[in-house]
């Protein structure tokens, strides 16, 4: 299985990296593989059509906007 | 006046007089009861409306604000954006790709500045600690000058025709957005209510767990102020006396990157030894509002033109706003 491509946006608040601290513990506990990638620069954030942050997209699709979500949230969105 | 934190003034007076005998009228005594009545206050005020309006914002997302706003030219929009700003969140560090997805669906800049004006400045944080600390009333018209303002600065700025001083890069990516289709990329997730109430629990304790420090140690310095702090020194500097203490508490305001839950109890024991409350709210309104670390971040979409006339811009509106406030209150 090819591994996902996870995006986290978020230009580095408290609430940013609470969302990567979670996509990492949800990937941890699934055992799966995964490739993080952290984007920071607003304009990166802004191209991905994304308006409030922290955000996180799974294989190029934006999933979750705007607010941070649990690990034990993340996991189903990984799995399928 | 009915005060529905009574049973807190109440307990904070017990434990005052009776668990440690001290006089209200004494330093020690009123700097305790101050900060035994403001903290259980404040901080059971941040949590219940912290939930209340975090259930409401499941409800407002970006995307929808953007089309409710899109296209919109008139100063209806404005008055819109500005409205939709009290009661949605806005961290800065969202503010830019905000200010592009709005521009990228067609929100007129004039109104996009409104809503960016309105939505720091009225944040669920600051109502709550001024109704807390000042009361219904001047909460009430802290929002309605705010939103005034917000909608004027943003009017204004519409009608400048500013838009050749946002940076370049920005109208390219509205052209680029237009040819692709709308919302392509993106899987909605629709919540149940249970979720809702997920979400706005965790980002009121979110946001209690990031504020409740700062609002002790305000608290704790507020106490300070009340029970030693002599009045002639502040109403000398800060008090009606003098001219220039709302521009200057604005100007002071507006770079600082303060936590306001922090600030305002402090404020709170300056307003009891004098200070006029207009300064303080200028003061507020300014810390909100605008701070250097979102200016540098905007710089990033606007040129420095536009960047100095919205911060001119807000600055006056601002201060106008401490004069009036000081002469009705």
């Amino acid at each position: 299985m090819s591994s996902i491509k996870i995006e986290v946006l978020g230009s580095g608040c408290k609430k940013c990296q609470q969302l990567n601290e979670n996509v990492q513990r949800a990937i941890a506990s699934l055992g799966i593989e995964a490739e993080v990638r952290h984007i920071t620069d607003p304009i990166e954030i802004a191209k991905r059509g994304v308006m409030s942050t922290p955000a996180l997209a799974i294989n190029g699709k934006v999933v979750i906007k705007g607010r941070v979500i649990l690990p034990e949230q993340i996991q189903p969105l990984l799995s399928s | 006046m009915f005060d529905p934190f009574y049973p807190f003034d109440w307990l904070a007076i017990q434990i005052v007089t009776q668990l440690f005998g001290l006089s209200l009228k004494s330093h020690l005594g009123a700097s305790l009861h101050f900060f035994l009545y403001d903290v259980p206050k404040i901080l059971t005020l941040l949590l219940t409306i912290s939930f209340l309006v975090g259930t409401v914002q499941t409800f407002l997302q970006p995307e929808k604000i953007r089309n409710w706003l899109g296209g919109k030219r008139t100063i209806f929009g404005n008055i819109l954006a500005a409205l939709v700003g009290i009661i949605t969140p806005f961290c800065s560090c969202s503010a830019v790709p905000l200010f592009i997805g709005f521009l990228e669906a067609g929100v007129p800049l004039g109104v996009t500045f409104s809503y960016l004006i309105s939505a720091p400045m009225v944040n669920e944080v600051a109502v709550v600690l001024l109704w807390g600390l000042f009361g219904l009333k001047v909460t009430l018209l802290y929002i309605g000058f705010g939103v005034g303002l917000a909608i004027a600065s943003g009017f204004i700025i519409g009608q400048l025709r500013l838009e050749q001083w946002v940076e370049p890069f920005v109208w390219e990516l509205q052209k680029v957005r237009q040819n692709e289709s709308p919302d392509g990329n993106e899987i909605e997730i629709p919540m149940t209510w249970t979720q809702r109430f997920q979400q706005s629990q965790y980002s009121a304790s979110e946001i209690f767990k990031s504020v409740w420090p700062y609002v002790v140690g305000g608290i704790a310095i507020g106490a300070g102020i009340h029970g030693y702090a002599p009045a002639e020194l502040i109403t000398h500097w800060a008090g009606r006396g003098n001219p220039l203490a709302v521009p200057i508490a604005t100007i002071i305001g507006v770079p600082l990157y303060a936590n306001i839950a922090g600030v305002l109890p402090i404020t709170e024991a300056l307003v009891n030894k004098g200070m006029p409350l207009g300064t303080v709210l200028s003061f507020t309104m300014a810390v909100t509002a605008l701070s250097l670390p979102e200016m540098v971040i905007l710089r990033k979409v606007l040129r420095p033109q536009l960047l100095m006339v919205f911060i001119s811009l807000v600055t006056l509106g601002i201060i106008s706003v401490g004069y009036l406030f000081n002469a009705i209150l």
